[in-house]
Protein backbone atom coordinates (compact mmCIF):
# COMPACT_ATOMS: atom_id res chain seq x y z
CA UNK A 1 0.00 0.00 0.00
CA UNK A 2 2.45 2.39 1.24
CA UNK A 3 4.88 3.11 -1.97
CA UNK A 4 7.01 6.56 -0.69
CA UNK A 5 10.69 5.33 0.79
CA UNK A 6 10.05 7.76 3.47
CA UNK A 7 11.84 7.14 6.58
CA UNK A 8 8.85 8.74 8.76
CA UNK A 9 7.35 6.06 11.81
CA UNK A 10 3.62 6.23 12.50
CA UNK A 11 1.77 5.41 8.73
CA UNK A 12 0.47 2.15 9.60
CA UNK A 13 -0.78 3.41 13.01
CA UNK A 14 -2.36 6.47 12.33
CA UNK A 15 -3.96 5.23 8.72
CA UNK A 16 -5.60 2.41 10.75
CA UNK A 17 -6.44 4.49 13.69
CA UNK A 18 -8.26 7.18 10.71
CA UNK A 19 -10.29 4.46 9.09
CA UNK A 20 -10.97 2.89 11.82
CA UNK A 21 -13.04 6.04 13.55
CA UNK A 22 -13.71 7.02 10.03
CA UNK A 23 -15.76 3.58 9.80
CA UNK A 24 -17.27 3.49 13.76
CA UNK A 25 -18.37 7.12 13.43
CA UNK A 26 -19.87 8.01 10.03
CA UNK A 27 -19.44 5.11 7.88
CA UNK A 28 -21.26 2.43 9.95
CA UNK A 29 -23.75 4.34 10.60
CA UNK A 30 -24.71 5.80 7.37
CA UNK A 31 -24.20 2.48 6.19
CA UNK A 32 -27.40 1.82 8.70
CA UNK A 33 -29.63 4.38 6.75
CA UNK A 34 -29.82 2.02 3.73
CA UNK A 35 -29.96 -1.72 5.51
CA UNK A 36 -32.71 0.09 7.31
CA UNK A 37 -34.50 1.39 4.01
CA UNK A 38 -34.06 -2.08 2.27
CA UNK A 39 -37.08 -3.50 4.85
CA UNK A 40 -39.16 -1.58 3.41
CA UNK A 41 -40.69 -3.05 0.05
CA UNK A 42 -40.49 -0.84 -3.10
CA UNK A 43 -43.68 0.20 -2.81
CA UNK A 44 -43.48 1.04 0.45
CA UNK A 45 -40.68 2.83 0.06
CA UNK A 46 -42.18 4.96 -3.02
CA UNK A 47 -45.05 5.69 -0.74
CA UNK A 48 -43.22 6.97 1.82
CA UNK A 49 -40.58 9.49 -0.38
CA UNK A 50 -43.64 10.39 -2.55
CA UNK A 51 -46.95 10.96 -0.50
CA UNK A 52 -47.91 14.70 -1.24
CA UNK A 53 -46.81 16.28 1.86
CA UNK A 54 -43.50 15.02 1.36
CA UNK A 55 -43.14 16.29 -2.03
CA UNK A 56 -44.41 19.85 -0.99
CA UNK A 57 -41.57 19.87 1.34
CA UNK A 58 -38.64 18.83 -1.31
CA UNK A 59 -40.29 21.73 -3.63
CA UNK A 60 -39.55 24.66 -0.53
CA UNK A 61 -36.54 23.51 0.72
CA UNK A 62 -35.16 23.28 -3.14
CA UNK A 63 -36.28 26.15 -3.88
CA UNK A 64 -35.66 28.50 -0.40
CA UNK A 65 -31.93 26.66 -1.06
CA UNK A 66 -31.92 27.90 -4.45
CA UNK A 67 -32.91 31.41 -3.89
CA UNK A 68 -30.33 31.39 -0.75
CA UNK A 69 -27.84 30.60 -3.34
CA UNK A 70 -28.63 32.95 -6.01
CA UNK A 71 -28.96 35.80 -3.69
CA UNK A 72 -25.33 34.49 -1.97
CA UNK A 73 -24.07 34.17 -6.27
CA UNK A 74 -24.76 38.00 -6.57
CA UNK A 75 -23.68 39.47 -3.23
CA UNK A 76 -21.01 36.80 -2.73
CA UNK A 77 -19.52 38.31 -5.79
CA UNK A 78 -20.01 41.63 -4.89
CA UNK A 79 -18.60 41.37 -1.72
CA UNK A 80 -15.31 39.67 -2.38
CA UNK A 81 -15.49 41.50 -5.02
CA UNK A 82 -15.11 44.88 -2.84
CA UNK A 83 -12.68 43.42 0.16
CA UNK A 84 -10.09 42.68 -2.19
CA UNK A 85 -10.23 45.51 -4.73
CA UNK A 86 -11.39 47.94 -2.39
CA UNK A 87 -9.80 50.34 0.36
CA UNK A 88 -12.22 51.96 2.68
CA UNK A 89 -13.06 52.31 6.36
CA UNK A 90 -14.18 49.12 7.67
CA UNK A 91 -13.27 46.71 5.80
CA UNK A 92 -11.52 44.84 8.19
CA UNK A 93 -14.99 43.90 10.07
CA UNK A 94 -16.94 43.45 7.22
CA UNK A 95 -14.23 40.78 6.70
CA UNK A 96 -14.62 39.76 9.77
CA UNK A 97 -18.51 39.57 10.11
CA UNK A 98 -18.73 37.37 6.82
CA UNK A 99 -17.56 34.47 8.73
CA UNK A 100 -19.75 34.64 12.07
CA UNK A 101 -22.45 32.28 10.21
CA UNK A 102 -19.91 29.98 10.95
CA UNK A 103 -19.11 30.99 14.33
CA UNK A 104 -23.44 31.13 15.66
CA UNK A 105 -25.06 28.74 16.13
CA UNK A 106 -27.91 27.95 14.02
CA UNK A 107 -30.71 28.55 17.04
CA UNK A 108 -29.12 32.05 17.78
CA UNK A 109 -29.31 33.04 14.13
CA UNK A 110 -33.10 31.67 13.74
CA UNK A 111 -34.96 33.40 16.97
CA UNK A 112 -32.66 36.60 15.97
CA UNK A 113 -34.33 36.53 12.29
CA UNK A 114 -37.92 35.61 13.57
CA UNK A 115 -37.55 38.31 16.16
CA UNK A 116 -36.50 40.65 13.25
CA UNK A 117 -39.12 39.49 10.28
CA UNK A 118 -42.23 38.60 12.71
CA UNK A 119 -44.93 41.41 11.99
CA UNK A 120 -44.25 43.14 14.57
CA UNK A 121 -40.70 42.75 14.08
CA UNK A 122 -37.92 45.69 13.12
CA UNK A 123 -38.13 44.65 10.02
CA UNK A 124 -41.44 42.84 9.23
CA UNK A 125 -43.02 45.85 10.40
CA UNK A 126 -42.09 47.92 7.76
CA UNK A 127 -42.46 45.54 5.65
CA UNK A 128 -45.78 44.81 6.62
CA UNK A 129 -47.03 48.12 5.68
CA UNK A 130 -46.00 47.02 2.54
CA UNK A 131 -47.84 44.34 2.54
CA UNK A 132 -45.22 41.58 2.76
CA UNK A 133 -44.83 39.01 5.11
CA UNK A 134 -41.24 37.39 5.47
CA UNK A 135 -41.78 35.20 9.03
CA UNK A 136 -43.67 32.09 8.67
CA UNK A 137 -43.75 31.64 4.76
CA UNK A 138 -40.94 30.19 2.78
CA UNK A 139 -39.44 33.89 2.36
CA UNK A 140 -38.73 33.71 5.89
CA UNK A 141 -36.75 30.22 5.27
CA UNK A 142 -34.90 31.79 2.35
CA UNK A 143 -33.60 34.77 4.37
CA UNK A 144 -32.27 32.52 7.11
CA UNK A 145 -30.62 30.28 4.79
CA UNK A 146 -28.91 33.06 2.74
CA UNK A 147 -27.25 33.81 6.68
CA UNK A 148 -26.19 30.29 7.00
CA UNK A 149 -24.58 29.98 3.20
CA UNK A 150 -23.08 34.01 3.17
CA UNK A 151 -19.24 33.01 4.14
CA UNK A 152 -19.04 30.42 1.14
CA UNK A 153 -19.37 32.40 -1.75
CA UNK A 154 -17.49 34.86 -0.43
CA UNK A 155 -14.65 32.83 1.30
CA UNK A 156 -14.24 30.26 -2.23
CA UNK A 157 -14.23 33.54 -4.41
CA UNK A 158 -11.45 35.84 -2.01
CA UNK A 159 -8.40 33.77 -2.82
CA UNK A 160 -9.25 33.23 -6.61
CA UNK A 161 -9.43 37.22 -7.27
CA UNK A 162 -6.59 37.94 -4.62
CA UNK A 163 -4.73 35.53 -6.83
CA UNK A 164 -5.70 37.33 -10.07
CA UNK A 165 -2.93 38.69 -11.78
CA UNK A 166 -3.27 42.68 -13.01
CA UNK A 167 -1.59 41.78 -15.98
CA UNK A 168 -4.05 40.31 -17.91
CA UNK A 169 -6.44 43.19 -16.77
CA UNK A 170 -3.43 45.57 -18.31
CA UNK A 171 -2.88 43.41 -21.59
CA UNK A 172 -6.73 43.54 -21.77
CA UNK A 173 -6.50 47.46 -21.75
CA UNK A 174 -3.77 47.58 -24.01
CA UNK A 175 -5.52 45.81 -26.91
CA UNK A 176 -8.50 48.34 -26.51
CA UNK A 177 -10.66 46.37 -24.00
CA UNK A 178 -13.31 48.70 -22.47
CA UNK A 179 -12.94 47.77 -18.71
CA UNK A 180 -16.50 46.52 -18.85
CA UNK A 181 -14.96 44.82 -21.64
CA UNK A 182 -12.49 43.16 -19.47
CA UNK A 183 -14.71 42.26 -16.74
CA UNK A 184 -17.32 40.21 -18.80
CA UNK A 185 -14.90 38.44 -20.98
CA UNK A 186 -11.64 37.99 -19.10
CA UNK A 187 -11.96 38.55 -15.38
CA UNK A 188 -15.71 36.48 -15.23
CA UNK A 189 -14.40 33.53 -17.22
CA UNK A 190 -11.11 33.54 -14.72
CA UNK A 191 -13.45 33.38 -11.46
CA UNK A 192 -16.51 31.09 -13.12
CA UNK A 193 -15.07 28.31 -11.67
CA UNK A 194 -14.74 28.87 -7.84
CA UNK A 195 -17.37 31.29 -7.99
CA UNK A 196 -19.68 28.37 -9.49
CA UNK A 197 -18.21 26.11 -6.47
CA UNK A 198 -18.95 27.80 -3.60
CA UNK A 199 -22.56 28.76 -5.24
CA UNK A 200 -22.87 25.32 -5.24
CA UNK A 201 -21.49 24.64 -1.45
CA UNK A 202 -23.76 27.07 -0.46
CA UNK A 203 -26.51 25.33 -1.88
CA UNK A 204 -25.24 22.22 -0.29
CA UNK A 205 -25.20 23.69 3.52
CA UNK A 206 -28.81 25.57 2.74
CA UNK A 207 -30.50 22.03 1.74
CA UNK A 208 -29.58 20.21 4.80
CA UNK A 209 -30.35 23.54 7.39
CA UNK A 210 -32.61 22.43 10.26
CA UNK A 211 -32.11 24.84 13.43
CA UNK A 212 -32.28 28.13 12.23
CA UNK A 213 -35.22 27.43 9.66
CA UNK A 214 -37.46 26.18 12.02
CA UNK A 215 -38.43 29.55 14.27
CA UNK A 216 -39.16 31.27 11.07
CA UNK A 217 -40.44 29.31 8.54
CA UNK A 218 -43.55 28.25 10.78
CA UNK A 219 -43.69 24.48 9.55
CA UNK A 220 -47.11 24.51 7.89
CA UNK A 221 -47.76 21.30 6.51
CA UNK A 222 -47.37 21.89 1.85
CA UNK A 223 -46.79 25.60 2.59
CA UNK A 224 -43.22 25.60 4.78
CA UNK A 225 -42.16 23.03 5.45
CA UNK A 226 -38.45 21.56 5.03
CA UNK A 227 -37.48 18.06 4.50
CA UNK A 228 -35.50 18.05 8.03
CA UNK A 229 -38.64 19.12 9.83
CA UNK A 230 -40.58 16.44 8.16
CA UNK A 231 -38.05 14.04 8.85
CA UNK A 232 -37.99 15.13 12.62
CA UNK A 233 -41.62 15.11 12.49
CA UNK A 234 -42.14 11.62 11.24
CA UNK A 235 -39.54 10.36 14.03
CA UNK A 236 -41.68 12.05 16.39
CA UNK A 237 -44.68 9.76 15.56
CA UNK A 238 -42.24 6.97 16.09
CA UNK A 239 -42.43 6.51 11.46
CA UNK A 240 -38.95 5.23 11.72
CA UNK A 241 -38.92 3.68 8.40
CA UNK A 242 -40.34 6.62 6.95
CA UNK A 243 -37.99 8.78 8.17
CA UNK A 244 -35.41 6.63 6.83
CA UNK A 245 -36.32 6.69 3.55
CA UNK A 246 -36.97 10.40 3.32
CA UNK A 247 -33.87 10.77 4.85
CA UNK A 248 -31.87 8.40 2.36
CA UNK A 249 -33.60 10.80 -0.82
CA UNK A 250 -32.42 13.91 0.81
CA UNK A 251 -28.67 11.99 1.76
CA UNK A 252 -27.98 10.89 -1.73
CA UNK A 253 -29.13 14.18 -2.90
CA UNK A 254 -26.60 15.79 -1.04
CA UNK A 255 -24.35 13.07 -2.11
CA UNK A 256 -24.98 14.34 -5.86
CA UNK A 257 -24.06 17.82 -4.83
CA UNK A 258 -20.79 16.63 -3.23
CA UNK A 259 -20.04 15.07 -5.92
CA UNK A 260 -20.17 17.54 -8.34
CA UNK A 261 -18.44 20.28 -5.82
CA UNK A 262 -15.50 17.73 -6.15
CA UNK A 263 -15.46 17.77 -9.91
CA UNK A 264 -16.23 21.39 -10.13
CA UNK A 265 -12.95 21.89 -7.79
CA UNK A 266 -10.70 20.02 -10.04
CA UNK A 267 -11.93 22.08 -12.83
CA UNK A 268 -11.38 25.15 -11.13
CA UNK A 269 -8.04 23.63 -10.10
CA UNK A 270 -7.16 22.82 -13.49
CA UNK A 271 -8.29 26.79 -14.84
CA UNK A 272 -5.61 28.06 -11.80
CA UNK A 273 -3.06 26.35 -12.88
CA UNK A 274 -3.65 27.27 -16.84
CA UNK B 1 2.32 52.62 -15.19
CA UNK B 2 0.82 55.66 -16.04
CA UNK B 3 -1.76 57.29 -14.11
CA UNK B 4 -4.11 56.97 -16.82
CA UNK B 5 -4.08 53.43 -17.63
CA UNK B 6 -4.45 53.08 -13.60
CA UNK B 7 -7.30 54.75 -13.05
CA UNK B 8 -8.77 52.54 -16.20
CA UNK B 9 -8.03 49.33 -13.90
CA UNK B 10 -10.46 49.86 -11.45
CA UNK B 11 -13.90 50.90 -11.25
CA UNK B 12 -15.13 54.98 -11.64
CA UNK B 13 -15.26 56.91 -8.43
CA UNK B 14 -19.01 56.73 -8.24
CA UNK B 15 -19.18 52.64 -8.94
CA UNK B 16 -17.20 52.17 -6.18
CA UNK B 17 -19.23 54.08 -3.95
CA UNK B 18 -22.37 52.31 -4.62
CA UNK B 19 -20.44 49.14 -4.66
CA UNK B 20 -19.33 49.69 -0.94
CA UNK B 21 -22.47 51.00 0.36
CA UNK B 22 -24.28 48.01 -1.11
CA UNK B 23 -21.70 45.69 0.93
CA UNK B 24 -22.43 47.33 4.03
CA UNK B 25 -25.98 47.79 3.74
CA UNK B 26 -26.35 43.70 3.09
CA UNK B 27 -24.14 42.88 5.73
CA UNK B 28 -25.87 45.48 8.20
CA UNK B 29 -29.20 43.89 7.48
CA UNK B 30 -28.31 39.93 7.51
CA UNK B 31 -25.36 39.55 10.26
CA UNK B 32 -25.59 43.12 11.90
CA UNK B 33 -29.13 43.24 13.27
CA UNK B 34 -29.75 39.51 14.30
CA UNK B 35 -26.17 40.15 16.39
CA UNK B 36 -27.87 43.77 17.92
CA UNK B 37 -31.21 42.46 18.60
CA UNK B 38 -30.38 39.45 20.63
CA UNK B 39 -28.72 41.69 22.85
CA UNK B 40 -31.71 44.26 23.02
CA UNK B 41 -33.99 41.37 23.34
CA UNK B 42 -31.60 39.99 26.18
CA UNK B 43 -31.69 42.85 27.97
CA UNK B 44 -35.15 44.13 27.26
CA UNK B 45 -36.34 44.01 31.02
CA UNK B 46 -33.38 44.93 31.93
CA UNK B 47 -29.75 43.51 34.06
CA UNK B 48 -31.76 41.79 36.44
CA UNK B 49 -34.20 39.96 34.52
CA UNK B 50 -30.74 39.18 32.06
CA UNK B 51 -29.48 37.47 35.25
CA UNK B 52 -32.41 35.70 36.80
CA UNK B 53 -32.82 34.19 33.41
CA UNK B 54 -28.48 33.08 33.22
CA UNK B 55 -28.85 31.48 36.53
CA UNK B 56 -31.52 29.28 36.52
CA UNK B 57 -30.85 25.66 37.65
CA UNK B 58 -32.11 24.29 34.47
CA UNK B 59 -29.50 26.74 32.45
CA UNK B 60 -26.68 26.14 35.06
CA UNK B 61 -27.06 21.99 33.97
CA UNK B 62 -27.76 22.98 30.19
CA UNK B 63 -24.37 24.82 30.38
CA UNK B 64 -22.44 22.09 32.27
CA UNK B 65 -23.85 19.27 29.46
CA UNK B 66 -22.82 21.96 26.62
CA UNK B 67 -19.46 22.04 28.50
CA UNK B 68 -19.19 18.14 28.82
CA UNK B 69 -19.91 16.94 25.75
CA UNK B 70 -17.49 19.43 23.74
CA UNK B 71 -15.00 18.05 26.81
CA UNK B 72 -15.76 15.16 25.29
CA UNK B 73 -16.25 15.47 21.71
CA UNK B 74 -13.26 17.93 20.54
CA UNK B 75 -10.45 16.03 21.58
CA UNK B 76 -11.17 12.47 19.85
CA UNK B 77 -11.68 14.84 17.27
CA UNK B 78 -8.56 16.37 17.40
CA UNK B 79 -6.37 13.10 18.23
CA UNK B 80 -8.33 11.70 14.94
CA UNK B 81 -7.49 15.32 13.03
CA UNK B 82 -4.36 14.69 14.13
CA UNK B 83 -3.56 11.00 12.73
CA UNK B 84 -5.43 11.31 9.58
CA UNK B 85 -3.36 14.43 8.55
CA UNK B 86 -0.03 12.32 9.66
CA UNK B 87 -1.07 9.61 7.31
CA UNK B 88 -2.48 11.39 4.74
CA UNK B 89 0.24 14.55 4.16
CA UNK B 90 3.66 12.67 5.36
CA UNK B 91 2.85 9.44 3.13
CA UNK B 92 1.77 8.25 -0.12
CA UNK B 93 -1.05 6.12 -0.56
CA UNK B 94 -3.87 4.30 -2.85
CA UNK B 95 -7.26 5.39 -2.05
CA UNK B 96 -5.53 8.74 -0.61
CA UNK B 97 -8.41 11.09 -2.79
CA UNK B 98 -11.35 8.76 -1.82
CA UNK B 99 -10.70 9.39 1.75
CA UNK B 100 -10.52 12.91 2.09
CA UNK B 101 -13.61 13.33 0.24
CA UNK B 102 -14.70 10.00 3.15
CA UNK B 103 -13.76 12.56 5.65
CA UNK B 104 -15.66 15.38 4.48
CA UNK B 105 -18.54 13.43 4.04
CA UNK B 106 -20.46 15.01 7.80
CA UNK B 107 -20.23 18.44 6.43
CA UNK B 108 -22.61 17.07 3.32
CA UNK B 109 -25.01 15.45 5.84
CA UNK B 110 -28.29 17.17 7.30
CA UNK B 111 -27.97 17.62 10.82
CA UNK B 112 -31.19 16.17 11.53
CA UNK B 113 -29.67 12.96 9.51
CA UNK B 114 -26.52 12.81 11.27
CA UNK B 115 -28.95 12.31 13.97
CA UNK B 116 -31.13 9.95 12.83
CA UNK B 117 -28.53 7.41 11.86
CA UNK B 118 -27.71 6.61 15.59
CA UNK B 119 -31.46 6.52 16.19
CA UNK B 120 -31.11 4.05 13.90
CA UNK B 121 -28.21 2.16 15.42
CA UNK B 122 -28.90 2.64 19.48
CA UNK B 123 -32.32 3.38 19.53
CA UNK B 124 -35.21 1.36 21.15
CA UNK B 125 -36.36 -0.35 17.55
CA UNK B 126 -32.69 -0.40 16.21
CA UNK B 127 -30.78 -3.27 15.25
CA UNK B 128 -28.62 -3.10 19.08
CA UNK B 129 -31.89 -2.35 20.47
CA UNK B 130 -32.53 -5.26 22.95
CA UNK B 131 -29.58 -5.54 23.55
CA UNK B 132 -28.65 -2.24 24.77
CA UNK B 133 -32.20 -2.30 27.18
CA UNK B 134 -31.28 -6.07 28.32
CA UNK B 135 -27.91 -4.41 30.01
CA UNK B 136 -29.58 -0.95 31.04
CA UNK B 137 -27.02 0.74 28.67
CA UNK B 138 -28.81 4.02 27.40
CA UNK B 139 -27.57 6.32 24.43
CA UNK B 140 -30.29 8.10 22.81
CA UNK B 141 -32.37 9.99 24.40
CA UNK B 142 -28.79 10.51 26.95
CA UNK B 143 -25.81 11.88 27.01
CA UNK B 144 -23.64 8.94 24.85
CA UNK B 145 -25.94 10.01 22.16
CA UNK B 146 -25.49 13.88 22.41
CA UNK B 147 -21.83 13.49 22.29
CA UNK B 148 -21.70 10.49 19.31
CA UNK B 149 -23.90 13.08 17.29
CA UNK B 150 -21.73 15.89 18.16
CA UNK B 151 -18.40 14.25 17.18
CA UNK B 152 -20.38 12.72 13.97
CA UNK B 153 -21.22 17.11 13.29
CA UNK B 154 -17.73 18.30 14.46
CA UNK B 155 -15.83 15.32 13.00
CA UNK B 156 -13.94 17.03 9.93
CA UNK B 157 -13.05 20.38 11.17
CA UNK B 158 -9.47 19.92 12.74
CA UNK B 159 -8.45 17.26 9.78
CA UNK B 160 -9.53 19.58 7.00
CA UNK B 161 -7.91 22.39 8.60
CA UNK B 162 -4.18 20.13 8.94
CA UNK B 163 -4.01 18.40 6.03
CA UNK B 164 -3.36 20.98 3.79
CA UNK B 165 -1.04 22.81 5.87
CA UNK B 166 1.00 19.68 6.56
CA UNK B 167 0.96 18.69 2.65
CA UNK B 168 2.43 22.15 2.19
CA UNK B 169 4.94 21.67 4.66
CA UNK B 170 6.28 18.58 3.12
CA UNK B 171 8.20 15.81 5.09
CA UNK B 172 11.74 16.84 4.90
CA UNK B 173 11.92 18.48 8.43
CA UNK B 174 10.54 15.45 10.62
CA UNK B 175 13.18 13.18 8.01
CA UNK B 176 16.01 15.25 8.79
CA UNK B 177 14.87 14.56 12.71
CA UNK B 178 14.09 10.73 12.46
CA UNK B 179 17.65 10.62 10.33
CA UNK B 180 19.44 12.62 13.69
CA UNK B 181 18.31 9.84 15.83
CA UNK B 182 14.73 11.21 16.69
CA UNK B 183 11.98 9.21 17.38
CA UNK B 184 8.76 9.58 16.16
CA UNK B 185 7.02 10.85 19.56
CA UNK B 186 9.48 13.48 19.86
CA UNK B 187 9.68 14.31 15.88
CA UNK B 188 6.27 14.67 15.75
CA UNK B 189 6.05 16.80 19.19
CA UNK B 190 9.34 19.03 18.62
CA UNK B 191 9.14 19.14 14.38
CA UNK B 192 5.41 19.02 13.48
CA UNK B 193 3.47 20.62 16.29
CA UNK B 194 5.50 24.20 16.66
CA UNK B 195 4.92 24.04 12.54
CA UNK B 196 1.16 23.34 12.70
CA UNK B 197 0.28 24.68 15.80
CA UNK B 198 -1.82 27.98 14.64
CA UNK B 199 -3.94 25.65 12.28
CA UNK B 200 -4.21 23.08 15.02
CA UNK B 201 -5.55 25.92 17.22
CA UNK B 202 -8.57 27.16 14.59
CA UNK B 203 -9.85 23.71 14.06
CA UNK B 204 -10.13 23.34 17.32
CA UNK B 205 -11.70 26.31 17.81
CA UNK B 206 -13.78 26.20 14.65
CA UNK B 207 -14.40 22.69 15.98
CA UNK B 208 -15.23 23.42 20.19
CA UNK B 209 -17.53 26.27 18.18
CA UNK B 210 -19.68 24.07 16.59
CA UNK B 211 -19.77 21.47 19.36
CA UNK B 212 -21.18 23.70 21.48
CA UNK B 213 -23.66 25.06 19.21
CA UNK B 214 -25.08 21.91 17.22
CA UNK B 215 -28.99 22.13 17.13
CA UNK B 216 -30.18 19.69 14.52
CA UNK B 217 -28.03 16.37 15.18
CA UNK B 218 -28.20 16.93 18.95
CA UNK B 219 -32.15 17.90 18.92
CA UNK B 220 -33.14 14.53 17.44
CA UNK B 221 -31.33 12.49 19.91
CA UNK B 222 -31.56 14.28 22.39
CA UNK B 223 -35.30 13.66 24.11
CA UNK B 224 -35.65 17.42 25.87
CA UNK B 225 -34.86 16.31 28.78
CA UNK B 226 -35.03 19.79 30.98
CA UNK B 227 -32.13 19.47 32.97
CA UNK B 228 -31.02 16.50 32.07
CA UNK B 229 -30.51 16.12 28.06
CA UNK B 230 -30.86 19.70 27.03
CA UNK B 231 -27.84 21.67 25.87
CA UNK B 232 -27.80 25.68 25.49
CA UNK B 233 -28.93 25.98 22.09
CA UNK B 234 -31.95 23.53 22.85
CA UNK B 235 -32.49 24.94 26.33
CA UNK B 236 -32.90 28.28 23.84
CA UNK B 237 -35.69 26.51 21.87
CA UNK B 238 -37.24 24.94 24.97
CA UNK B 239 -37.98 28.91 26.64
CA UNK B 240 -38.57 30.18 22.75
CA UNK B 241 -41.49 27.97 22.63
CA UNK B 242 -42.58 29.09 25.61
CA UNK B 243 -42.63 32.31 24.71
CA UNK B 244 -39.76 33.26 27.22
CA UNK B 245 -38.14 35.64 25.30
CA UNK B 246 -35.61 37.32 27.34
CA UNK B 247 -34.75 34.29 28.67
CA UNK B 248 -34.48 32.57 25.17
CA UNK B 249 -32.33 35.85 24.27
CA UNK B 250 -30.39 35.81 27.58
CA UNK B 251 -29.39 32.18 27.16
CA UNK B 252 -28.75 33.05 23.22
CA UNK B 253 -26.74 35.92 24.31
CA UNK B 254 -24.32 33.18 26.04
CA UNK B 255 -23.83 31.71 22.44
CA UNK B 256 -23.45 34.96 20.81
CA UNK B 257 -20.37 35.37 22.67
CA UNK B 258 -19.20 31.52 21.31
CA UNK B 259 -19.30 32.87 18.67
CA UNK B 260 -17.32 36.11 18.90
CA UNK B 261 -14.68 34.20 21.09
CA UNK B 262 -14.28 31.84 17.80
CA UNK B 263 -14.38 35.21 15.64
CA UNK B 264 -11.82 36.91 17.52
CA UNK B 265 -9.31 34.12 18.51
CA UNK B 266 -9.79 32.95 14.14
CA UNK B 267 -8.11 36.90 13.63
CA UNK B 268 -5.50 36.52 16.16
CA UNK B 269 -4.50 32.78 14.79
CA UNK B 270 -4.56 33.79 11.25
CA UNK B 271 -1.92 37.06 12.48
CA UNK B 272 0.12 34.32 14.03
CA UNK B 273 0.06 32.25 11.07
CA UNK B 274 0.94 35.13 8.88
CA UNK B 275 3.92 35.64 11.07
CA UNK B 276 5.01 32.59 11.21
CA UNK B 277 5.49 32.25 7.83
CA UNK B 278 7.43 35.56 7.37
CA UNK B 279 4.81 37.70 5.13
Amino acid sequence: MKSSSTVLPGFRLTLAFTILYLLVIVLIPLAGLFVRSATLSADEFIAAVSAPRVMASYRVTFLAAFAAALINAVFGFLIAWVLVRYKFAGKKLCDTLIDLPFALPTAVAGIAMAALYAPDGWIGKYLAMMGLQIAFNPYGIVVVLAFVSLPFVVRTLQPVLQDLDKDIEEAALGLGATRAQTFWRVLLPHVAPAWITGVTMALARALGEYGSVIFIAGNLPMVSEIVPVIIVSKLEQYDYAGATAVALVMLLASFALLLLVNVLQGWSARRMRA
Amino acid sequence: MNASLKKQLTEPLWLRVVLITLTFLFLAALVGLPIVIVIIEAFSKGWGAYRDALTQPDVISALKLTLLVAAIAVPLNVVFGLAASWAIAKFEFRGKQLLITLIDLPFSVSPVISGLVYILLFGAHSMMGDWLIRHDIQIIFAVPGLVLATIFVTFPFVARELIPLMQEQGVEQEEAAVLLGANGWQTFRRVTLPNIKWGLLYGVLLCNARAMGEFGAVSVVSGHIKGETTTIPLYVEILYNEYNFVAAFAVASLLLLLGFVTLAAKKIVSRQERGQHGH
